[in-house]
């Protein structure tokens, strides 16, 4: 067999869109060289490897540079189809499991970092949106064991990272998750004995220390 | 054996819907066009896209699809005739990449130049000249954004090519010149000239009334809070 091109990911430990690349890394049992980031000062690499947003993470692989969080996983799902696919066969569920990994990046993300973030009407109008968002998203797992059904997929992927957000976001939101969407809740903790993800994310008060800090940082927000 | 029913739900002006009758032409697919009213929205809108409750959505043999560039996939995935987009993982990589800016930063920065005034307007000139000038880059030397045929990132980032000229003629300024911009000036005119593409940019006087009462809405809304 010919040996494995280099794989290179450039990446920052705590950022969720990092940490999915790592997993999908991991599902596959790509070796790969790791190199953390400072994005206070980025590297020669990471600027010529991602010009265009000069964000992490970025997958090289034998010297090409593939950005974008989603973009790189169902890369790897591409390039490496040994073990159980990320995405699946059938056009149908494909497009849907896009359409929610979409909505994960659209709509959960987007709600729960502008709850963080704001004080007053803009918190009250983020907190409702991004509650409805992961009922909806509940509503889409149902009973299943994964998003993919029986396999750990697209989905899984991109939405398990932000479980470690979910004490942060109970914090500032001032309601709990659990209560909200325990299907989702229960997800979270099946993802978390896969050992691809729990390798790769990291603890949730280590998670809310450094949002809480750069929150101040930022915003002001206490 | 019948033929399985193919329906796009979409409004004449969209340009996300645009991009799905182009692939659905380049494939041959014949579908049903339901034009939606988006300030009225319709049963049949809320029951195939109850999530986003937007256009495009495309509903094939009962099942929906919504999000352009997902019904893109879906679109290419299911019927094989021209391939959108190549089998190489790397440039499938790269034809995602693109279209994802043409979405995410190219267009929302062509916006904001065309709503903005004042100081807020030169900003955003600047920031919108930058996504053309990283365009011309990625182009250079190519026929198309996908090589020498039309595909995945030509079709999302399409909607340039009779867009960008609306706006032009509405600020009454040249934003895309063969000068500053050959590969892009060229890549519009080989887009517009594809096979299937040609008429099918909606009605432009009708186009130019629209974007002009949007532009002025805008206007009205920011005037004074300055």
């Amino acid at each position: 067999m010919a040996p494995e091109k280099a794989v290179v990911l450039l990446d920052e430990r705590v950022s969720p869109f990092g940490q999915r690349v790592r997993i999908a890394l991991a599902e596959k049992g790509v070796e790969h060289e790791y190199q953390e980031e400072d994005l206070a000062n980025k590297s020669p690499l990471l600027l010529k490897s991602n010009p265009v947003y000069k964000k992490i993470p970025v997958l090289i692989h034998d010297g090409k540079p593939i950005c974008e969080s989603l973009i790189i996983v169902q890369y790897i799902d591409e390039v490496w189809v040994r073990g159980s696919p990320l995405l699946p066969s059938n056009p149908y569920e494909r497009a849907n499991a896009r359409f929610w990994a979409d909505f994960v990046d659209k709509k959960i993300y987007d709600s729960g970092a502008r709850m963080l973030k704001y004080t007053g009407q803009a918190h009250e109008e983020a907190k409702e949106e991004f509650i409805e968002s992961l009922k909806l998203l509940e509503g889409e797992l149902q009973d299943e064991t994964y998003f993919g059904g029986e396999n750990f997929g697209l989905v899984d992927i991109a939405f398990v990272p932000f479980t470690t957000w979910f004490y942060t976001f109970e914090v500032y939101g001032n309601f709990s998750i659990e209560k909200e969407c325990p299907k989702l809740v229960a997800w979270g903790k099946r993802c978390m004995e896969r050992e691809s993800v729990s390798k790769s994310l990291q603890d949730p008060h280590v998670v809310y220390e450094l949002l809480a800090y750069l929150l101040k940082k930022k915003y002001g927000k206490v | 054996m019948a033929e399985a029913e193919v329906k796009l739900l979409g409004t004449w002006s969209s340009p996300f819907v645009l991009r799905i009758k182009w692939a659905l032409k380049l494939k041959g697919v014949e579908y049903d066009f339901i034009e939606e009213d988006l300030q009225n929205k319709s049963p049949l809108l809320l029951k195939y896209n109850p999530v986003h409750k937007k256009v495009p959505v495309l509903v094939h043999d009962g099942k929906s699809i919504a999000e352009s560039y997902v019904i893109l996939e879906y679109i290419d995935e299911t019927w094989k005739e021209n391939p959108i987009l190549p089998e190489d993982p790397y440039q499938r990589a790269m034809a995602r990449f693109w279209s994802k800016f043409g979405d995410e930063k190219f267009l929302p920065s062509m916006w904001k130049f065309f709503i903005s005034q004042g100081e807020k307007r030169e900003e955003a000139l600047v920031s919108a000249s930058e996504n053309l000038k990283i365009l011309e880059g990625e182009l250079k030397g190519k026929k198309f954004f996908n090589g020498e045929t039309l595909g995945f990132a030509d079709i999302s980032l399409g909607w340039i090519v009779d867009t960008v000229s609306l706006l032009e003629e509405i600020m009454e300024l040249k934003m895309i010149d063969e000068q500053r911009y050959p590969s892009l000036s060229a890549w519009m005119k080989n887009f517009s000239d594809f096979p299937g593409i040609k008429d099918s940019f909606p009605p432009q006087e009708r186009m130019l009334t629209k974007y002009r009462t949007l532009r002025e809405a805008y206007f009205a809304t920011t005037r004074g809070t300055n």
